[in-house]
């Protein structure tokens, strides 16, 4: 047990405490983090890719992206700097829909973006209704601050995981590190374990 | 896995220091401490009597070199944890953290440069770091640094800078956003095109460009670099707010 920090009340969430994951706070703003300039892709050079161990390697332009079959739906998210965000609603493209037509033959995904930016993640948390590569917040087009055009959207990880201006995905059978898991950041990222860092 | 976990421990509190009327120094002795690179930070955890616990992450200010580790915290009236850590703490008390974290926003003096460094706010703690750490390497790279501030008030480590600028050969640049101070000749703006040029070097030096502050900041100052023909690749940036603790 943690020493206690003399004279510290601390704020109880206004929330269901069942929501928020240890460690963090709940904000109503909506924080950016970033690790270098927003790029700005033009939607008429922009691309998503699925590319790799996979049976139909596919790639849409955003006409043909925005076409697909979409959802709308309402996620909590939990960024690895201490915030989260619940009930935020976005509308996207499943990656069920996604790689139910490339036909992956590989265990692992590394995400790749405008930016050079990339992330790691097991293909079975892609699947099942749990990822989507969203293209719009609370009904309006998704902003480049918050990874507009599209971000990759993966709620059960730390928000990291989810990919800002994705532009595609890569299968192999090796789970390859991306950017912030190579500089410290844990490799899978539950918000619920608390897998912030290396072997946490 | 991959590498050394990241442990909490206990600092003891060793000096407080006020920086501006928002801002304190808390200068922290910490057994220990596997060191860090400037630009790093730490998190830091609390916990209330009746266990309930609250986290956040503080650049540290300090250079590697120096023998405690500083965190600079700025006051966030309606915050959590910084108004605790600002008004609360005091010499003598422990304060739980663990660190370092963050590889990508760093700099060693075997890196080299030119380096800029591009602070808003309290955006300058990181760049600080590695400011004291350039100075404590004796390490005579091309350093330019602008801090935009709303005021001589806000601005942080005034002294020091001004000596690190007289003795070190830091260029030092700064504009006030809000209230210069009174017969200021230099920049009195938000930053432009126009004061990036003028505090270089040019994108044809290829400096090692870092940049932190609140998120509009950093968004106005990355984009305006990119545009003046800075790779995007030597930008590294940092943003914060507009909540945090």
């Amino acid at each position: 047990m943690a020493r206690i920090s003399r004279g510290f009340q601390g704020r109880r969430p206004q929330v269901d405490p069942d929501r928020v994951p240890p460690g963090q706070y709940v904000t109503r703003d909506f924080p950016v983090l970033s690790a270098g300039p927003t790029p700005h892709t033009p939607l008429d050079e922009w691309t998503f890719t699925i590319r790799g161990a996979v049976e139909n390697p596919a790639s849409w332009s955003w006409e043909e992206f925005v076409a697909l079959p979409s959802e709308t739906f309402t996620v909590d998210i939990h960024c690895v700097t201490k915030w989260s965000k619940l009930d935020t609603t976005w509308t996207g493209v499943s990656l069920d829909t996604l790689l139910e037509q490339a036909e992956p033959k590989a265990k692992f995904v590394l995400a790749f973006c405008d930016g050079g930016y990339t992330t790691n993640v097991p293909i079975a948390d892609l699947m099942g209704g749990r990822a989507w590569i969203a293209y719009e917040y609370d009904g309006e087009p998704l902003e480049p601050e918050h990874g507009g055009p599209a971000r990759l959207l993966v709620p059960h990880l730390y928000f990291w995981k989810s990919a800002k201006w994705v532009r595609g995905i890569e299968l192999g059978d090796y789970d390859e590190p991306g950017f912030w898991e190579g500089y410290g950041y844990h490799n899978y990222g539950d918000p619920w374990k608390e897998q912030r860092y290396w072997n946490d | 896995m991959r590498g050394p976990a990241v442990v909490w421990r206990y600092g003891t509190v060793t000096a407080l220091i006020d920086e501006s009327p928002h801002a304190k120094t808390i200068e922290l002795e910490v057994p220990d401490w596997p060191g860090h690179a400037a630009g790093q930070h730490v998190d830091v955890r609390l916990t209330a009597d009746d266990g309930y616990q609250a986290q956040r992450s503080y650049s540290i200010a300090s250079a590697p070199e120096d023998p405690r580790l500083a965190l600079t915290v700025e006051r966030i009236d309606d915050g959590e944890v910084s108004p605790y850590l600002t008004s609360e703490l005091r010499l003598g008390d422990e304060l739980e953290l663990r660190g370092p974290i963050g590889g990508h926003f760093t700099w060693r003096a075997d890196d080299d440069g030119p380096l800029l460094l591009i602070a808003g706010g309290s955006g300058l703690v990181p760049l600080m770091a590695m400011l004291r750490h350039r100075a404590a390497r004796s390490s005579e790279v091309d350093a330019r640094l602008l801090v935009s501030a709303r005021s001589l008030d806000d601005a942080l480590y005034r002294n020091e800078l001004e000596t690190l600028a007289a003795a070190d050969g830091v260029l030092l640049h700064r504009t006030f956003t809000r209230e210069p101070p009174v017969g200021w000749t230099g920049f009195a703006r938000r930053i432009d095109a126009q004061m990036l040029r003028a505090v270089g070097p040019a994108p044809a030096a290829r400096p090692r460009i870092f940049v932190c502050g609140p998120t509009a900041f950093v968004e106005r100052a990355d984009d305006l670099l990119v545009e003046l023909g800075h790779d995007p690749t030597t930008i590294r940036s940092e943003r914060f707010g507009p909540t945090g603790g």
